[in-house]
């Protein structure tokens, strides 16, 4: 019997193998990368019936096309997706989120878009027959390490599924909400800006631009004044970090960023709103509002929790 | 020996060594490194040196800020051990072909390319850190005689086996990659290995040498960047 696959008919934009992330190689330059939305990430794996680390296909704005070759398997898809599925008799059916499906021989999975947001989650019932690398199915495209020798998918290649003998048949109800404010902390440089820049900072709209992907968000809007020095000495970088280099539009660091950095730190997004700001699409505004350490770890709990509570609803 | 610690966001501790960039201080972060990594600490889940910092991140799941500052606060730090180092000898060729911002460093520096290249392979560096980009090493000090400033506008791509030069320092550019400093030279050796049980060939500590290489001992080096 042939294993079951997928054969890639079109990659779409930035489409790559995740699971949580890499843990304990910032010293050598390798980021935590990962599902970048890893409650969306979380929902597919738990709907499908997967380990809750098992290895995703991520995608940004427009997702893959691909063709099931085999017996049969179950998919689902999360995030906020536009997708359809190509009956072999060329029958369509419109997809919905957060419902798993299954596919037959020959069925083809046309994931057309993201909509209002970046990134969506294709989980499959079984799994990808993919390695870790240093104990992680997570793609770092940047230093070519991970799935698929490090690399995006791209068009023509097969992807190989752990064939597993099912049909799954859940689903859940959930929206994917927006929030009014994106709480951030104080940066270790805070003190660098302008009185002025600190006030624009947490009142004025920041758009997020078209230099955004997975490293990275630039944002554009009010210019942020530095008054002691736009370098630092290089340190560590994390995630959801914001530094503002010299022309004052401030860079969220996300999942794939450079481990090392020497603009001032203004700000480091709470790792509650962290799924929900990088899922922002170019030309959103955002706002942000400082809160305090307490504040953010106690959301961070309320996020957990919503997180489990949303699983627990599957039926 | 830690100065300060603050929190950077709410999942990672920012421990700060003091304002000076020198091989004694960076020492320091580096035993802490070794240590803090040896000893497993509940929740930690990455480490992040560099010059004279010192950068924990959590698991916010499993801890807190408060939780990991006492227990880095009470290292015992009587009982660090020197780290292990070696020295790494690293080929680079200076060929007009990789040595893109010659040029430049030659007028800046006010001195001719055979020069300028005496003056960095004569000496050893340290490694101060590796990061950026996967397996990038810091190393200094180089020479005052060719220190200068990075690129005015960075470049968009930087080719991979790039050295480059700015300030005290010089690196390997790992990988493909924007970057601003000045390049002089091209490395053909792997210095980002992808082989897990030793990912890097330069580590955070180790001294460095670099020897000059030939175009035609370049193309024949029999290793796949």
């Amino acid at each position: 019997m042939s294993k079951n696959s997928f054969k890639v008919l079109r990659p779409g934009i930035n489409t790559t193998f995740q699971d949580l992330g890499r843990d304990n190689l910032y010293h050598v330059g390798l980021p935590f990368s990962g599902a970048i939305d890893k409650r969306n990430f979380l929902i597919a794996n738990s709907l499908i019936t997967n380990r809750e680390d098992d290895a995703v296909l991520e995608f940004a704005y427009q997702g893959p096309l691909l063709e099931f070759s085999g017996s049969q398997t179950s998919i689902v898809i999360t995030g906020n997706v536009n997708f359809k599925i190509i009956k072999k008799d060329t029958s369509e059916i419109k997809g919905e989120c957060y419902k798993t499906y299954n596919l037959n021989n020959k069925d083809c999975l046309d994931i057309i878009s993201t909509e209002k947001s970046v990134y969506g989650y294709l989980s499959v019932k079984g799994g990808f027959q993919i390695n870790k690398f240093c104990n992680s199915y997570s793609t770092t495209v940047r230093a070519e390490v991970g799935p698929n020798d490090g690399k995006k998918i791209e068009i023509g290649q097969t992807i190989i599924l752990n064939t597993v003998d099912s049909s799954i048949k859940k689903s859940l109800e959930y929206l994917n909400s927006k929030i009014e404010f994106i709480r951030v902390i104080k940066g270790t440089n805070f003190d660098y800006f302008s009185e002025d820049s600190i006030k624009d900072f947490t009142s004025k709209d920041f758009i997020v631009s078209k230099l955004t992907d997975r490293m990275g968000m630039r944002l554009s809007g009010p210019k942020i004044k530095n008054l002691k020095n736009t370098n630092i000495k290089s340190e560590g970088l994390g995630k959801g970090v914001i530094q503002v280099p010299a022309d004052g539009d401030p860079i969220v660091m996300l999942s794939d960023h450079g481990t090392i950095g020497g603009y001032p730190k203004i700000a480091v997004v709470i790792s509650a709103d962290y799924d929900k700001l990088a899922q922002c699409p170019p030309g959103e505004k955002i706002k942000f509002k400082i809160i305090n350490l307490t504040e953010a770890e106690n959301l961070y709990k309320i996020y957990t929790m919503e997180t489990k509570n949303i699983i627990n609803k599957i039926r | 020996m830690i100065k300060n610690i603050y929190n950077l966001g709410d999942a990672a501790l920012y421990c700060d060594f003091g304002n000076t960039v020198n091989k004694e201080t960076n020492q320091k972060v580096i035993n802490y490194f070794n240590d803090i990594r040896k000893k497993n600490i509940t929740g930690i889940k990455n480490i992040a040196p560099s010059y004279n910092k010192l950068i924990i991140y959590f698991d916010l799941e499993l801890t807190n800020y408060k939780k990991v500052k006492d227990t880095i606060e009470n290292l015992d730090i009587s009982t660090f051990e020197a780290a292990k180092t070696k020295i790494v000898k690293i080929p680079v060729c200076f060929d007009d072909e990789f040595a893109l911002d010659l040029e430049r460093v030659e007028k800046k520096v006010g001195l001719r390319k055979k020069e300028i290249v005496n003056q960095l392979i004569s000496q050893k560096y340290f490694c101060y850190m590796t990061g950026f980009i996967a397996g990038m090493p810091f190393l200094g000090d180089i020479k005052e005689k060719i220190r200068l400033d990075r690129l005015e506008t960075p470049r968009v791509k930087v080719p991979k086996g790039s050295v480059g030069i700015t300030e005290q320092f010089c690196n390997i550019y790992t990988f493909e990659s924007p970057g601003g400093w000045n390049i002089i030279g091209n490395s053909p050796k792997k210095v980002f290995t992808k082989d897990p049980t030793k990912l890097t060939l330069i580590d955070p500590g180790d001294e460095i040498e670099f020897f000059e290489i030939s175009k035609k001992e370049y193309s024949k080096f029999n290793e796949q960047k």
